[in-house]
């Protein structure tokens, strides 16, 4: 079999490239450029820099496997940076990771994979897949506190046939060892945190220079509508948030809404967060269809525990309800509806529903 | 692997490598020293410019000055020339020269000096007359390539010397012949141009070395500061093995040349042919009248360039598209956006160069491996 490994740079792809060359495939490892200054050079800093695409190349390089660099920057850009800029413009908070996932890694990544003479994309995401005797199952990974299942909640059947993930049957330390073991460069590389177009400054910084709009000032008001103070623009808020309102009252306060067309953030005591249930877009099932058992378990947000939830079909919607109210459900988040280590499927969270 | 990426580099020859042994280990020298090891190494380099000069057909030895390559030659060349004391400053060049000569350019511009782009046609030809109703009371020089490095076409250096001569006796004219020394006569005569860029790599030479021709009298601000050799034109310990090297590569090259025109355009040719014949559609992107004889870059609508190169590699061709950047990501070529090509258009466009060690039929066997890869894409 032919894989293509996607390599970033970082030490789970390396190893994942390296277990399939292990297991007697052919690699062929790339590299996504999706990202580029004004000059089009690759950032410097961040996730997808010159630097990671050059640990990638000298990994591939030791395994002794072709590598390549692909050009997804316009893709990158229209599918992902844009829908991210727009996304927080309403008032929401995206995760760029899972378009980029759903479009261009997932997709127009995987459709290449083929016309590049390749049979199966593999990934370095912590995540399992098994082959069932009904399907393929999407299935948490070993490590649990690297699992990145949620960002994958999109795959379907076909998508899982055709994609590898050999690392999610290790724990992160395991995968360090392996890779330290073989001698790769990348093994003592730390994790990479931030959003990867966005580099060294804080995604703040980023949309305030892409999107100025989101850095137009405005008033703070509590959920009575008085004004409690001003700030400089939405993007420096986010549902749920409690640090940096410049607000002094006596209780502790959070923003529970974001009104970008005026520029209000609306902030209130921590029983206003709370949230009895969401409406959930763009919604798509592992096994293709819904399960038949509505009662499964949902993650609002990447780093969460799953917890009890009801699903409902409404038109093409789906309506989550907790078992328990939830704090700080941001639309723009993925809801990913899990039962026990298996992913069901998720979508995007619209709406919320506060208690009555 | 059939290698058909000779443009980018090629092949050291082996009478080059003999030449270039002893100085790396018996003759190790630094030529700028007292002793008898120097005075080796400093003949050899001695030897090495006058035999370039003669093949240049330079007046004096002391007119090739040897450089770290092309880049570097092509920046003394178009920078010593506009910010040498005493000149005008400005420069007049081509859209599709070069980066080394681009760059230079621009950063001329930024440095205040007036710079003018002239433009080419459809094919990558240039205008003698657009190149001299260019030159302005502020140039001071003209920078024209002799052939591009991507398209192969060849440009009438020697009528646009004579234009800008007219137009200006004070201006003078570069020449980067980094490309064209290979199959092209390159002489002071032939190209009438007061500097003249060279490579050894393209030559089959050793890779960071090259020259540049200075027509005597012309004054230089040097690039590189330092120890003050070469005349003070390039500071910097001579690489002696590599001097000697590039010499032997372009006496090799001289010697070869009208064997190589006809048996590397006879391959050229032949795969020109076959691919014509294979893959309906494909379009060439240099004039035929003026192009040099190894270049074959062509256009296949419907494929993209990208995957085309990842396929053709691992069905053992080597070939080039555009020009890649940092990370080693195809970007879009400025000499084919400079033809007025589009982005998809020029998302298409391949490079296949043949060098001095390929024969007429690898031409038609080429073909072949590469319409197989493009019907699996189509």
């Amino acid at each position: 079999m032919k894989a293509l490994v996607a390599m970033s740079g970082g030490v789970d792809s390396s190893v994942a490239a390296a277990l399939m060359l292990e297991q007697g495939h052919d690699v062929v490892g790339v590299t996504l450029k999706q990202w580029e200054g004004a000059d089009g050079a690759m950032p410097v800093a961040g996730c997808c820099t010159v630097g990671d695409a050059e640990d990638a190349r000298r990994v591939a390089a030791q395994l002794d496997v072709p590598y390549y660099v692909l050009d997804y920057v316009d893709e990158f850009r229209s599918e992902v940076v844009d829908r991210f800029g727009r996304s927080y413009m309403e008032g929401r908070t995206p995760n760029p990771c899972i378009e980029c996932n759903r479009t261009v890694r997932f997709k127009a990544l995987l459709e290449r994979t083929h016309i590049l003479g390749c049979d199966v994309l593999v990934t370095g995401h912590h995540a399992r897949i098994r082959h069932a005797i009904d399907g393929y199952r999407l299935m948490t990974a070993v490590d649990g506190t690297k699992d990145q299942s949620y960002v994958l909640h999109m795959l379907g059947q076909e998508e899982l046939a055709q994609i590898r993930l050999p690392i999610g049957e290790m724990t992160k330390a395991e995968v360090r060892e392996r890779a330290a073991a073989m001698g790769l460069r990348t093994a003592g590389k730390p994790d990479s945190q931030d959003l990867c177009f966005v580099g060294h400054g804080d995604y703040r910084t980023f949309l305030r220079e892409q999107f100025p709009d989101s850095a137009r000032a405005g008033r703070i008001v509590d959920n009575e509508g008085h004004e409690l103070g001003t700030h400089r623009g939405t993007v420096d808020f986010t549902i749920g948030q409690r640090k940096g309102l410049g607000i002094a009252v006596g209780e502790p306060r959070y923003v529970i809404d974001i009104e970008p067309r005026t520029s209000t953030v609306v902030i209130g005591k921590r029983r206003d967060l709370e949230v009895v249930g969401c409406d959930v877009d763009q919604v798509s099932f592992v096994a293709g269809s819904a399960p038949a058992e509505p009662e499964v378990t949902v993650k609002v947000r990447y780093r969460s525990r799953p917890v009890p939830a009801r699903l409902e079909a409404v038109g093409s919607r789906w309506r989550v309800d907790f078992a328990t109210p939830q704090l700080a459900v941001a639309p723009g988040q993925a809801a990913v509806f899990y039962r026990g280590e298996e992913v069901l499927g998720g979508g995007i969270i619209d709406a919320t529903h506060r208690a009555a | 692997m059939l290698y058909l990426d000779h443009a980018a580099t090629t092949v050291v020859r082996p009478e080059v490598r003999e030449a270039m042994a002893p100085y790396l280990d018996q003759h190790y020298g630094n030529p700028s020293g007292v002793h008898r090891v120097s005075q080796r190494a400093k003949n050899a380099i001695e030897e090495a410019r006058e035999r370039a000069a003669a093949l240049l057909g330079a007046a004096r030895p002391l007119e090739v000055v040897f450089t770290g390559g092309g880049t570097e030659s092509d920046n003394l060349a178009v920078a010593g020339v506009a910010l040498a004391p005493g000149r005008r400053r400005g420069v007049v060049t081509t859209t599709t020269e070069h980066e080394a000569v681009l760059e230079t350019a621009r950063f001329l511009q930024r440095l205040g000096c007036p710079v003018a782009f002239v433009g080419v046609d459809r094919l990558g030809r240039l205008e003698p007359e657009d190149v001299g109703a260019a030159i302005t009371a502020d140039t001071s020089v003209v920078s024209v390539m002799a052939a591009n490095n991507e398209t192969g076409v060849v440009h009438p250096v020697a009528r646009i010397a004579r234009t800008v001569r007219a137009a200006d006796p004070d201006v003078l004219v570069h020449t980067d012949a980094v490309q064209a020394f290979l199959a092209e006569d390159v002489t002071v005569a032939d190209t009438g141009a007061d500097l003249i860029s060279l490579a050894a790599h393209k030559l089959g030479g050793p890779k960071g070395v090259g020259l540049l021709y200075v027509r005597d009298g012309v004054e230089l601000e040097p690039v590189l500061h330092g120890g003050g050799q070469e005349l003070g034109r390039r500071s910097g310990t001579h690489n002696v093995a590599g001097i000697v090297g590039m010499v032997a590569a372009m006496e090799a090259s001289v010697a070869d040349r009208p064997a190589f025109r006809a048996r590397v355009g006879g391959a050229r040719d032949a795969f020109e042919v076959r691919l014509g014949e294979l893959i309906e559609g494909i379009e060439r992107n240099a004039p035929v009248s003026a192009r040099l004889p190894q270049h074959a870059h062509v256009r296949i609508p419907g494929v993209e360039a990208e995957t085309l190169l990842i396929r053709l590699d691992q069905a053992g061709i080597a070939a080039a598209a555009g020009s890649a950047c940092q990370s080693g990501a195809i970007e879009m070529s400025h000499v084919l956006k400079a033809m007025g090509m589009t982005e998809t258009e020029a998302a298409g466009c391949v490079r296949f160069s043949f060098g001095w060690v390929n024969q007429p039929a690898d031409g038609p066997r080429a073909a072949e491996m590469v319409a197989d890869v493009v019907e699996l894409l189509r």
